[in-house]
């Protein structure tokens, strides 16, 4: 076989589209059909994901997703299956540690048209995403006994407080809040409060405040507008990333972005494969569209993601085609339909 | 007074499980104050509280930092004008000496009267990390194993959500909050968190107890399992075992991060809830979020010798101390569940139906609520409506 030619740059304007299982290829293709109304210069690869053993038994993703993502550095993900006692991990954690994606970004706005007890809700989580609580590491000392390991260290802490500086800077937020319990975990969170404290230094045209996990759970209920962008470990950021999507109205309307080393970015809806609805067209696409949406902007291409944005939160706002989770009974087809017009109508 | 008490002696003896007023509270506070006080009770008999010194008890007054001091000195100043039989032993702890002399002599105050009325104490953590938090030395060294919260709408406070009426049961000596964590190589911290099965069984046991006497009908235990296999695994799996002992109540599991997504979506759908430690600080706060705030809901922390009453969220709210406007709710009726322990019931519900008629019924509200009353505008306001309560009261 003849060597595959690498380029030297990442191609811009290529994808990896992993459609994903369940109602992924649907909501892919969705999203695809917006993107071609829209004329987005972005070409597509579609890889399919499924965990092979490797040589030496180790268990990785198929070589040509990773040399098709090694190449566009850029990736949309649908979701994934969770297989349980299939003997692999998770498909989402062998993503994680074959490209590292240290950083997990959500957006989280409050979408007019679409209710929810709060509104004006305008912030972004950053969770460290490698290590923290999630290390995996647990050990049973004697019977009835267990402990669990939890991981912090000087790099990574220093990694994901420079990403949320530069997140902060680059897409003008004012200010950036760690979240920890350094009160009760002395040595974890208070090396990744120094870590975060060192770095601000160098971003003094940013606020950084530092605000205890418990106090932020209590005043992001009663008044989440006090926030802007929040740092903080793995356990934390699980939790409040999904506090936060559940005050704009859940997983189906929440995009998310993994940061990893080496430049890759990977975009992914976060809600499940929804077995039960998969192939009947009723599914929701604002997610993964959402998602697309971050992506044209990490890619620079702000003027399509806004065009895209702005049609999908319009027809969502004039209620008139919406799909069954948004309070509608449109189809799938026809709430993407609509928002094509929409965009067409904007040229 | 006298005659008062006998009729209540009487009333106790004629109906022996019926106890005060409040006859649910007694069930639940009394079987953790069972043990080595009042063996009477077991035979049926019931007679008043055990106190010492004439006819009165002592608790241990811990003030700690931030609003806790003026807000127990408006406790002490209620309970004073309402005559309640209560004497406080005021030991200061201060949070910035480096040695743990001021928390022992509060500890050992604790051993010796069974009972305490705490403000939070700040954990300064600029220090060295081998000062620990002192709030959570006084829970593991008293083993007050279960932390209750009880999070209810209040009519008169204004929130997106109404209705609301979740228990709280948060495993209070273990889990994230064991203190143990080392540098094992430069730059590299680990931090142990450590699951039990014994803490695991007793808090479980607690929550499904204390579920099926106050009458609620469903327990949700809140976990990660699905990522921390062994331990979170652990946990669940001791619920599940207490939880075939209990066929009247249904019991489910949530991860908790579909938990808090829940809460600020539809939080109707929880009764009780059972956590380790760190979840339940996130659920807790959640939950006095949604019902109006840090001021408003009071917490208890049960062990099987000792009982310590605080607010539910233990903040020591330095940015408002000294200013008068703190909200004395929170506090108060951590105050009458102190009171319910005591069997002082009268008491307590004289003191608590004032705070929820000022609450409920005046509109006259802290700053926190959205009001823009005064703490001592809001006390005074109690004191009036105690005194128009009948009771015998002193001066106001």
């Amino acid at each position: 076989t003849s060597p595959v030619q690498h380029e030297t740059f990442p191609l811009r304007g290529t994808v990896t589209l992993i459609p994903g299982d369940g109602i992924g290829p649907e909501i892919s293709s969705a999203v695809m059909k917006i993107f071609e109304a829209a004329k987005a210069p972005i070409r597509w690869e579609e890889r399919n994901v499924t965990a092979i053993k490797g040589p030496g038994g180790r268990w990785m993703i198929p070589p040509d997703a990773k040399e098709s993502m090694d190449r566009s550095k850029i990736g949309l993900k649908g979701p994934l299956k969770t297989p349980i006692a299939a003997g692999h991990p998770s498909m989402n954690l062998l993503l994680r540690k074959t490209f590292d994606l240290y950083a997990n970004v959500r957006p989280c706005v409050s979408i007019e048209g679409y209710k929810t007890p709060y509104t004006d809700v305008n912030l972004v989580t950053i969770r460290e995403n490698t290590e923290g609580e999630y290390s995996g590491i647990e050990h049973v000392i004697v019977d009835g006994v267990v402990q669990s390991i939890k991981l912090i260290t000087e790099d990574a802490s220093r990694r994901i407080a420079e990403y949320a500086f530069e997140y902060a800077r680059n897409n003008q937020r004012t200010s950036v809040t760690a979240v920890h319990k350094a009160n009760i975990m002395r040595m974890s969170d208070g090396l990744f409060l120094r870590k975060c404290r060192e770095v601000a230094e160098n971003y003094k045209d940013i606020k950084f405040t530092e605000m205890y996990l418990d106090t932020v759970c209590l005043n992001m209920v009663q008044d989440p507008t006090q926030f802007d962008v929040l740092v903080m470990p793995n356990l934390y950021g699980d939790i409040l990333s999904d506090l936060c999507a559940g005050l704009i109205g859940g997983l189906g309307v929440t995009p998310s972005g993994n940061i990893g080393a080496n430049g890759v970015a990977i975009f992914e809806s976060v809600h499940g494969t929804a077995p039960d609805i998969a192939g009947l067209d009723m599914a929701n696409p604002t997610a993964l569209l959402l998602s697309a949406v971050m992506m044209l902007r990490h890619m620079g291409l702000h003027d399509y993601g806004n065009k895209i944005q702005t049609a999908c939160f319009d027809t969502i706002r004039d209620k008139k085609v919406l799909t069954k989770d948004l309070g509608g009974n449109s189809k799938c087809s026809e709430f993407t339909a609509e928002i094509c017009r929409r965009i067409q109508d904007m040229a | 007074m006298a005659a008062h008490s006998a009729v209540l002696s009487m009333s106790k003896i004629i109906n022996p499980f019926w106890g005060g007023r409040l006859g649910n509270t007694v069930k639940v506070f009394g079987t953790t104050l069972t043990s080595h006080r009042n063996k009477t009770l077991l035979t049926g008999e019931n007679i008043p509280p055990p106190a010492k010194y004439g006819g009165r008890h002592t608790v241990t007054l811990i003030p700690g930092d931030g609003i806790g001091p003026e807000l127990l000195n408006h406790v002490r100043e209620v309970f004073r004008f309402s005559c309640v039989p209560v004497d406080f032993e005021v030991v200061n702890v201060n949070s910035a000496l480096e040695t743990d002399d001021d928390m022992n002599n509060a500890i050992t105050a604790i051993r010796r009267n069974g009972i305490a009325l705490k403000g939070n104490i700040e954990t300064k953590h600029t220090m060295a990390p081998s000062v620990k938090s002192r709030n959570n030395l006084l829970r593991t060294s008293l083993d007050l194993y279960a932390n209750v919260m009880h999070c209810q709408s209040l009519p008169g406070v204004q929130t997106r959500h109404k209705n609301i009426d979740i228990m709280i049961i948060r495993e209070n000596t273990e889990g994230e909050y064991s203190s143990l964590e080392h540098e094992s190589v430069s730059g590299v911290v680990e931090s142990l968190k450590i699951i039990t099965r014994n803490n695991s069984l007793r808090i479980a046991d607690y929550a499904f107890k204390l579920a099926r006497e106050k009458g609620r009908r469903r327990v949700t235990a809140v976990h990660k399992a699905n990522i921390m296999k062994l331990g979170d695994g652990l946990f669940l799996q001791c619920c599940r075992e207490v939880a075939s002992g209990y066929p009247d109540i249904t019991f489910d599991s949530m991860i908790v991060d579909n938990t808090t997504m829940q809460l600020v979506s539809k939080p109707h759908q929880f009764d009780v809830m059972v956590m380790p430690n760190l979840y339940g600080n996130v659920v807790s706060n959640v939950c006095a979020g949604l019902v109006g705030g840090p001021g408003l809901v009071p917490g208890a922390n049960y062990g099987n010798a000792y009982a310590v009453f605080e607010t539910a969220t233990r903040n020591t709210g330095k940015s408002i101390a000294g200013k008068n406007i703190a909200n004395p709710t929170a506090m108060l009726l951590a105050s009458c569940m102190m009171l319910d322990h005591l069997k002082l019931y009268d008491h307590a519900t004289m003191i608590r139906h004032a705070v929820l008629k000022t609450m409920n019924e005046t509109r006259l509200h802290t700053a926190d609520i959205g009001g823009q009353g005064t703490t001592s505008e809001v006390v005074q306001t109690i004191m009036r409506i105690i005194q128009s309560g009948g009771q015998l009261t002193t001066e106001l």
